[in-house]
Formats: C-alpha cells, sequence, structure tokens
C-alpha cells in the first residue's frame, strides 16, 4: 500500500466517522466537532490530490494546498460562528439542545 | 499538458471590470458600515444598492451589446492558473433580480430597522444593514464565480449572511432555527467541496469552461456528481431535507425573511443548474433528473398540504416557500430528452429561469404582507385576521397579487414559464410533468384562498391596530407582488408572443375558475377551520376524512423534519443520485 492510498483511506475514515457524528449526536457542539472531522477528512483528501499530481502529470501538484488553506478558514468561520449562536443560546434558553424539551419534534413557533 | 494547449485561451472582455465592480460594491459597503458605525449603516446600504442596480443594469447592457459572455481574468491568469469570473445570460438575470428585490427590502425594512435617536448604535439596524450587504455581495459571487472552488467560497459567504438574519432577534427559538439551518447547510456545503475535490483529483481543474470540454461518465465523476447535488439540494431545502426552512424562514423579521426566501435559498438552486447545465451535461442522466422532478412535485404536495394546516401567517408563507422551491426542480427533467441522450434544453431553461425571478418577486411580496398583518396587529393567527382587509388594503392587496402570481395566472412571470415547461414537458414527451404543472396552481391557491377568505370576512368588534405600518412598506411590498404579476408583459421581447394569451380569454378564465374553485376545495377540506366559519360546524364525513389526511401530512412533515431523519435521506439521495447516474448512464 502506497502513502497516497494510505492517507486517501485515513480522509475517508474521518469523513465516516464525521457524518457518522453529525448524524447522530443529538448535542449541537458535537455536531460542530462532527463537521470538523469531516472537514478534516476532505482536506486530508484533498492533500493527496496534490501529492498524487496525476491529473498534471507532475509529481506533486501546488494548487490544492492554496484551497486546502482557503477551505481551513472557512471552516474555521463556519465553527467559530456556530460556536457564537451556541453560546447564545445557552446564555438566553439555559439549555444547548437543538430540540425543545415539551415536543421532541421540532417547535413550530 | 497537451489538453491545456488546445484549450481556446480566454482573456478580459471589454466590460470585464464591471464584473469585479459587481463583487467589490457590496463588500465595500459592508466595510463601511463596520466602520462608520451602526447609524451609518442603513446610509451606507441605501447609497449602495441603487448603484448597484445601475450595474447590474449595465452587465446585462454590456452582454447584450456584445453577444458573449461577459469574462474578468483575475490578475490577467488564465485558467486553469488563474481564476475567472463569467457573466452569461443566466448571471446577468439573476444579478439583476437580485438587486431589484434588495432595493425592495431595503425600502420596505427602511423604517423598521432605523437605529433610534438617542442611540449611536443598536444591534438589530446595524446587523441587519451590514447583513443585507453581505447577502448581496455573496450572492454576487455565486453568479459570477467560474470555478468550483470559489463557487463554494461564496456559498458558504451566503450562509455566514442568512444565518445571523435568521436570529436577529435573538430569542432563544430564532436562535434554535439558526443554529439548525447552520448545523444543515454545512453538512450540505461539505458534501459539495468532497465532490469538488474529487473532481479536481480527476481532471486537474476547477474551472468550469474547462471542466465541461475535460469531464467524461465514470465512476468518479458519478459519485462527484452525486455529492455536490445533493450537498447543494440541502442547502436549498428541496423535500426532504428542508427542516430547517420553515422555523428559520418564519422566525425571522419580515424583511429578513423576504430576503431568505426570495434570495438566498436560489443562490444554491443556481449552482445546481451549473453544475448540471454547464459542468456536467454529458454525465447528468435521464433518471437523475427525473428524481429530482419527482422531490419537486413531492415538496410541491407536502409544502402545499402542511401551509393549509398552519394557524400561523407567517409559517404558511414559510411553507409556501418550500412547496415553490419544488417547482424550481420540475425544470431539470423537462430539459432532458425522453431518449434520455443528455439534456436539449429547449424552453426548459428560460421557463425554469422566469420562475425564479417571478417567484422572488412574489415571495418577498407576500412575505412583507404577512410581515406587515404582523406588526400591524401584534399576532398572525390566520384565524384572528378578520377585519384586516378593511383595515390594512394595501397590504391584503400586495398579498393578494402575490398569491395570484405565484399561482401563474395570466400575466403573471410564473404563467409564461408554466406556459414554456408545458411546451418543453410535450416537446420532451413527459406528459407526466404536465400533471404536476398544471395540478400545483390548486395547491397554491388552496393557501392563497385560506388567508383571502380569513382577511375578508367582516367582524363585529372593531379591529385593535397595536401600532400604524409605513405606508412606503406597505406600496413597497405592493410594487414586488404587481411586478411578478406582471412580468410576462416585460419578457415578451425574448419569447415568442403566441405563449401570452389575454388575461380574459375564455380558456384562460375558465383556468383560473377550476384553480380557484380547487383551491377553496382543498382550503376547506384540509385547514383546520372551515373556509366560511360557522358552516363548518356540521361537520361531514369528507370534511372528517379530508382533516385526516391533512393531519397525516402534517404529522409526517414533523417526523421528516427530525434531524437524524433528514440527515439519513441526505445520505439516501446520495446514494440514490449515484445509482440514477451509473444506470442512467448511455452505454459508451
Amino acid at each position: 500500500m502506497s502513502a497516497t492510498t494510505l492517507f486517501g483511506l485515513c480522509g475517508a475514515l474521518l469523513v465516516g466517522v464525521g457524518i457518522y457524528g453529525l448524524v447522530v449526536n443529538p448535542q449541537p457542539l458535537r455536531k460542530i466537532l462532527s463537521f470538523n472531522l469531516i472537514g478534516s477528512g476532505v482536506f486530508l483528501l484533498f492533500g493527496v490530490v496534490a501529492r498524487r499530481g496525476a491529473a498534471l502529470g507532475m509529481g506533486g501538484d501546488p494548487v490544492p494546498q492554496a484551497l486546502v488553506i482557503t477551505g481551513i478558514v472557512v471552516a474555521f468561520s463556519a465553527t467559530a460562528l456556530a460556536v457564537a449562536l451556541l453560546l447564545r443560546l445557552h446564555d438566553v434558553s439555559g439549555t444547548a439542545s437543538l430540540t425543545t424539551k415539551e415536543s421532541p419534534e421540532p417547535s413550530d413557533t | 499538458m497537451s489538453a491545456l494547449a488546445t484549450l481556446i485561451p480566454e482573456t478580459t472582455t471589454a466590460g470585464g471590470f464591471l464584473l469585479v465592480l459587481a463583487l467589490v460594491l457590496p463588500l465595500a459597503g459592508v466595510f463601511a458600515a463596520l466602520i462608520l458605525g451602526g447609524c451609518n449603516a442603513r446610509r451606507v446600504a441605501m447609497l449602495t444598492i441603487p448603484l448597484g442596480l445601475a450595474l447590474a443594469v449595465a452587465i446585462g447592457v454590456e452582454l447584450v451589446q456584445t453577444g458573449q459572455t461577459v469574462i474578468y481574468l483575475l490578475g490577467g491568469w488564465a485558467p486553469p492558473l488563474g481564476i475567472a469570473l463569467r457573466a452569461d445570460g443566466l448571471s446577468a438575470a439573476m444579478l439583476l433580480t437580485t438587486t431589484v428585490v434588495l432595493l425592495g427590502v431595503a425600502l420596505f425594512a427602511r423604517d423598521d430597522f432605523e437605529t433610534p435617536e438617542n442611540l449611536r448604535e443598536a444591534r438589530a439596524p446595524f446587523m441587519f444593514w451590514t447583513l443585507l450587504m453581505a447577502v448581496w455581495g455573496a450572492l454576487n459571487a455565486v453568479f459570477l464565480a467560474g470555478d468550483l472552488f470559489t463557487l463554494y467560497v461564496a456559498l458558504e459567504l451566503l450562509t455566514f449572511a442568512g444565518v445571523p438574519l435568521v436570529s436577529l432577534e435573538g430569542h432563544s427559538e430564532t436562535l434554535r432555527a439558526a443554529l439548525r439551518y447552520l448545523l444543515f447547510a454545512l453538512l450540505g456545503s461539505v458534501l459539495y467541496m468532497l465532490g469538488a475535490v474529487l473532481l479536481y483529483g480527476a481532471y486537474g481543474t476547477l474551472d468550469i469552461a474547462i471542466l465541461a470540454e475535460r469531464v467524461r461518465p465514470g465512476m468518479l465523476c458519478f459519485a462527484a456528481g452525486a455529492l455536490m447535488t445533493v450537498g447543494l439540494l440541502a442547502k436549498t431545502a428541496l423535500f426532504p431535507l428542508h427542516l430547517w426552512l420553515p422555523p428559520a424562514h418564519a422566525g425571522a423579521p419580515a424583511a429578513a425573511s423576504a430576503v431568505l426566501s426570495a434570495l438566498v435559498v436560489k443562490g444554491s438552486w443556481f449552482l445546481v443548474v451549473r453544475l448540471w447545465f454547464d459542468v456536467m451535461p454529458g454525465v447528468v442522466t435521464f433518471s437523475a433528473a427525473q428524481l429530482l422532478g419527482g422531490l419537486g412535485s413531492a415538496a410541491i404536495v407536502v409544502g402545499s398540504v402542511v401551509a393549509l394546516r398552519q394557524e400561523r401567517l407567517k409559517l404558511l408563507v414559510a411553507y409556501s416557500t418550500m412547496a415553490q422551491i419544488g417547482y424550481l426542480f420540475l425544470m431539470f427533467p423537462l430539459a432532458f430528452d425522453v431518449s434520455g441522450n443528455g439534456p436539449v434544453h429547449g424552453f426548459a431553461l428560460a421557463g425554469g429561469l422566469l420562475q425564479v425571478i417571478s417567484h422572488a418577486t412574489a415571495k418577498a411580496g407576500m412575505f412583507m404582507a404577512a410581515g406587515l398583518i404582523y406588526a400591524a396587529l401584534g399576532h398572525d393567527r390566520i384565524a384572528d385576521l378578520a377585519g384586516v382587509a378593511r383595515a390594512m388594503p394595501i397590504t391584503v392587496l400586495a398579498f393578494a397579487l402575490a398569491g395570484l402570481a405565484l399561482m401563474g395566472v395570466v400575466p403573471s412571470g410564473a404563467y409564461l414559464a408554466k406556459k414554456l415547461l408545458l411546451d418543453a414537458a410535450d416537446g420532451s414527451g413527459q406528459w407526466w410533468w404536465t400533471i404536476v404543472l398544471q395540478g400545483g396552481a390548486v395547491f397554491t391557491a388552496g393557501y392563497v384562498v385560506l388567508v383571502l377568505a380569513s382577511v375578508l370576512r367582516r367582524r363585529s368588534d372593531p379591529l385593535l391596530l397595536v401600532s400604524r405600518v409605513s405606508r412606503l412598506s406597505e406600496l413597497v411590498a405592493l410594487a414586488l407582488s404587481a411586478g411578478s404579476l406582471l412580468l410576462a408583459l416585460a419578457a415578451l421581447g425574448p419569447v415568442p408572443g403566441e405563449f401570452v394569451s389575454s388575461p380574459f380569454a375564455p380558456k384562460e378564465m375558465g383556468v383560473l375558475l377550476v384553480v380557484f374553485l380547487g383551491g377553496s376545495l382543498l382550503a376547506s377540506g384540509l385547514s383546520r377551520r372551515s373556509l366560511l366559519g360557522a358552516a363548518g360546524a356540521n361537520a361531514g364525513v369528507m370534511r372528517r376524512i379530508a382533516a385526516g389526511v391533512g393531519e397525516s401530512f402534517e404529522l409526517a412533515d414533523g417526523v421528516i423534519r427530525r434531524w437524524q431523519f433528514a440527515s439519513i435521506s441526505l445520505l439516501m439521495l446520495a446514494i440514490l443520485f449515484g445509482g440514477a447516474l451509473v444506470w442512467g448512464a448511455p452505454p459508451s
């Protein structure tokens, strides 16, 4: 198994674990962390793509590096916004849950 | 490298700088608002948005005059290494619609989001005007970006600007809605990016024009296409991925709802169009398009029926948005030939575009009208709206005109769009979409009739208005609705005249009557209360059965909108789309 395949599999594993976490965890903070796991998996995959450089016929490809950095900044901003909303929600309502206690379904109000 | 050399090198066209201005102007507005501080944010927005309108018109004129795509290469670097901004007809039309609606929203919200005299800065007005310009900048980036990664960043900016608009009022319910929206949208965008990464890995570029030439049907391309499509559907809130839309759009202040509903969901829809028809026209298949259209039809039925069951006006309008999003996806199957040899377009693309424009204007007007009623009465319980028509005739007229426009009455944009799509359905031999297109109007009529019946009712005691609404806001809502209703006249130029018939022709009157009767029937059967008040006391068997149907729809919607259900449907849809691409591919 070559290094690129190994890294590729790691990326796929991270995406899988992240999606699992995002689906099953009810707590918003864990959802945010899961989103970051998926993001890391995708960035790792992008790194593998750069290392392979296959599409350009080179030994390596610098473009994905630049894109990954941008992607990380975007994911960071997303996380910051989500955490800020979560903190505010906790301040206002005293809980950090996406569903209201009275109704397990999404509330209509 | 030989593949690169064969491409025609693109150059910046004469009007290319206009595209840069269209990106810089809104963002410069955001920064100016941040620096100048709270009370000046409104002034900055009021200054930049009319300028933006002039800019959008200039881009349109440039496009029509030169007859070719307006291109700007950032830093003079040509793709695949550089980044290109491109404006074609589709982008220009969306740019113009966006600025017109934003101008309407800005005028509508002028008094609502005014910084109080005695304060230097108030949170809600400051954030509203800043975010309004941020949404605008992000949308312009979505319409102009020429590569998949810039589109990803633009889409994220759009979400980041849209989410705080939801929670502008800061109640726990709206915060919760905003957080759900953000988290689900993030899941969508990360899947989109995964698809983009896979495409880069295979073809070494993310530029749309270059990808379109290189993309070949294959496992990797199918996976990327499926992931990107469902990721975008999650952001567009197409059924069954609409869990975040109703609370988010209903909880936001009226002006913000209008922006979110009329414009923000269209951003990701626009990207699906780009992806399907510009990036991978050779990859998408007839069966995948059928799936997309099927989801759209389900959205129309479920969204409309659940809208009828709502007790609050803003939620009704939010569910109507969910149904109208379904309409936007009917153009996808109709752009295909039934023989399944890739998209053939015909009038389907034009019809879809026209539908987006007419929905953007009508829905903005409708949300504004709903917001005005809420502001005037201090509540928006549909059952207690009796007497509103007498107290606020302009607002009710705006709501009614928006409803007529959404139903597709002559000469609304939706009418012409429906005609074009029906023509495409005939031309491509897909008679089944004709039923959806014609039947959808009845569902729309259902909830419009429900609201109108309530506001037109007489009331014995005088109606108490808790606050006066500004005349300007009412007129803006009316103007947007009326604009949508008259859109077909404006579109007459590029479209053959035989598509628009007189609104008073017997055939059109007959259709209108059938639609209204069907809508009234639906409304009286499926709504919580009988349409005529007291007459519903002697509920018959039919009424009870219909009520049961309505209730089961509502229950189903509750289940579908659970997080687990929605996110698992998202993954299932990715697999289904992948399957439809793999098995629907023509043998090569």
